[in-house]
């Protein structure tokens, strides 16, 4: 795909910074919309990134029987969280780190941050951690086959794993009515909201420990530690919507950062999608209640079915 | 190049398949029968196209026949049906709800498998379709075997005929005029059937739980 030449490496290093840097405001936007339909007036788009400078200003506090991974997993979830934005195309498709990782990686990178995390969730000992980390792998060891048929069936499409040409061939042919890709795209949706504990698998704001999944494998973290873990999670959020506007809203997208008028047709696309995206997610999390835990598998096994059923009618109709 | 009739059928044929695991899935009764009703509405769109698409007129009268009692009267007598059995907020209790999931991909992939060799004789433009009207029968099927509420098995038997009506209209266009009305009012007379059926049942055990048909001796 991707030639690597040293403009484009560049132009990709700078898109991922501006990634990093611009996701905490898609969490911003979520949560103002949210604010919004539940007629309170919301805490401002610029929330989360005063959160995180907040949270840089403390002093950390760890526990004295604390590992050297539990300092070091905050830095890994972001790393991790970073790498994977520079494999999924949001502004152009010709990547140049495309060919290190295909989008089945990428979800081997989506799984080793969560290990990770769940590691330094059990390191401190305490009971809260644990529990978060157990819960925490149920969901993403039954979410993960699902984001894999997804990716599955939309390569089957693209005849390709890699995600910037599948993204590529979506964009740039003729309109054809795939209803395997409408499956993959609810279940992809549910897959996100799982993953990013969002609000039918998890509340990302709950303070009562025992109904907390992502939020309990955290709650040891203070200061820098927890701001970083904080980024990567709003990262992660946007790594997951890009990856979901790439797949199955890919148009708009320019060819090569090389190319102006499709960079400037590019991004007030990408921020309209992001958009848009962010206030529909805000309307599910405002529609629907917290399930109970036990629940949770039957939301994803729902996933995992429609993903399937989505490859099964593309084997079988070839649409 | 593309062929958007073809696309139509297709979509509405993974939309059946896709309201058939909803029903699967569902716990409240009148939803059930509220998914029921979508389900006819697809058929007949889907027979709607079909019939646009190969000039057959008969199909026309097919199509208005599915929209007519599948999508208005059929779901008219189970509401009422469903509100004089005092059965409205009734729901059931499904049994791992996944692992029966589970069991319905894997019914139907075998129905794709079945069908394979079946709809490469077949010279119909749909002809693809026909693995997901099997799989639309067998999922009926399986939401019979796994429900306890007799509601819901009526239902269950409605959406069996939806599957092979669709299987007809895939496969052969249709069957003949004289066929398509027997099972249609074949249906309509079940239906009334077996909503007598429904109040014997509960007359006799004070509930809609077939679960108490297997005991043969009154204690």
């Amino acid at each position: 795909m991707g030639t690597v030449t040293l403009t484009a490496v560049l132009a990709q290093g700078t898109a991922t910074v501006m990634a990093v840097l611009a996701a905490p405001l898609l969490l911003g936007w979520l949560n103002q919309c949210r604010a919004w339909l539940q007629n309170r007036s919301g805490p401002g788009l610029l929330q989360p990134y005063r959160q995180i400078r907040k949270l840089f200003h403390k002093d950390a506090v760890i526990a004295s029987n604390a590992s050297p991974l539990f300092r070091l997993v905050p830095y890994v979830e972001l790393a991790s969280m970073a790498l994977a934005a520079a494999i999924i195309p949001t502004l152009w498709t010709r990547l140049p780190f495309a060919i290190a990782a295909d989008s089945i990686a990428l979800v081997g990178l989506f799984a080793m941050s969560r290990l990770f995390l769940a590691l330094a969730a059990m390191d401190i000992g305490t009971a809260f951690g644990s529990l978060g980390a157990r819960r925490e792998m149920l969901v993403g060891f039954l979410a993960e086959p699902a984001l894999l048929m997804v990716f599955f069936t939309t390569s089957l499409i693209a005849h390709s794993t890699s995600l910037p040409t599948i993204a590529d061939g979506f964009a740039h042919q003729p309109f054809v009515l795939y209803p395997s890709l409408a499956f993959a795209c609810v279940a992809f949706l549910m897959v996100l909201l799982a993953e990013n504990a969002r609000i039918p698998v998890d509340n990302p704001t709950t303070h009562l420990e025992l109904t907390m999944i992502h939020e309990a494998t955290v709650l040891e973290y203070s200061a820098r530690h927890l701001a970083l873990i904080e980024w990567s999670a709003a990262l992660k959020l946007f790594n997951y919507v890009c990856i979901g506007l790439a797949l199955f809203l890919p148009w708009g997208l320019a060819e090569r950062p090389t190319d102006p008028t499709g960079l400037l047709l590019a991004v007030p696309a990408l921020l309209l999608k992001l958009a848009v995206t962010g206030s529909g997610l805000a309307l599910i999390e405002t529609l629907n209640a917290k399930m109970r835990i036990f629940r949770a598998p039957e939301f994803l096994a729902t996933a995992f079915l429609l993903a399937m059923l989505g490859l099964l009618v593309r084997l079988l109709l070839g649409s | 190049m593309t062929n958007l009739p073809l696309e139509l059928i297709n979509t509405c044929a993974a939309l059946l398949l896709l309201l058939s695991f909803a029903m699967l899935s569902q716990r409240r009764v009148l939803t059930q029968v509220d998914l029921y009703a979508a389900q006819g509405l697809v058929l007949g769109v889907s027979i709607l196209i079909t019939a646009w698409n190969t000039h057959q007129p008969h199909l026309y009268y097919s199509a208005g026949l599915t929209l007519l009692l599948k999508v208005l009267v059929l779901p008219f007598i189970l509401h009422r049906l469903i509100r004089r059995l005092d059965a409205i907020w009734e729901t059931e209790t499904l049994l791992n709800m996944p692992s029966v999931l589970l069991i319905g991909l894997l019914l139907v992939m075998f129905a794709f498998v079945l069908a394979q060799p079946i709809s490469e004789l077949a010279t119909t433009l749909t002809r693809g379709t026909l693995g997901i009207a099997l799989a639309v029968v067998m999922l009926a099927f399986l939401m019979m075997i796994t429900r306890r509420k007799a509601v819901t098995q009526v239902v269950g038997f409605l959406a069996m005929e939806n599957g092979l009506l669709f299987a007809a209209a895939s496969t052969t266009y249709g069957m003949p005029m004289v066929v398509e009305l027997g099972v249609g009012l074949d249906v309509l007379v079940g239906m009334f059937i077996l909503g007598i059926f429904l109040f014997h049942i509960r007359e006799q055990f004070e509930s809609l739980d077939l679960s108490h048909l297997e005991s043969l001796k009154e204690d």
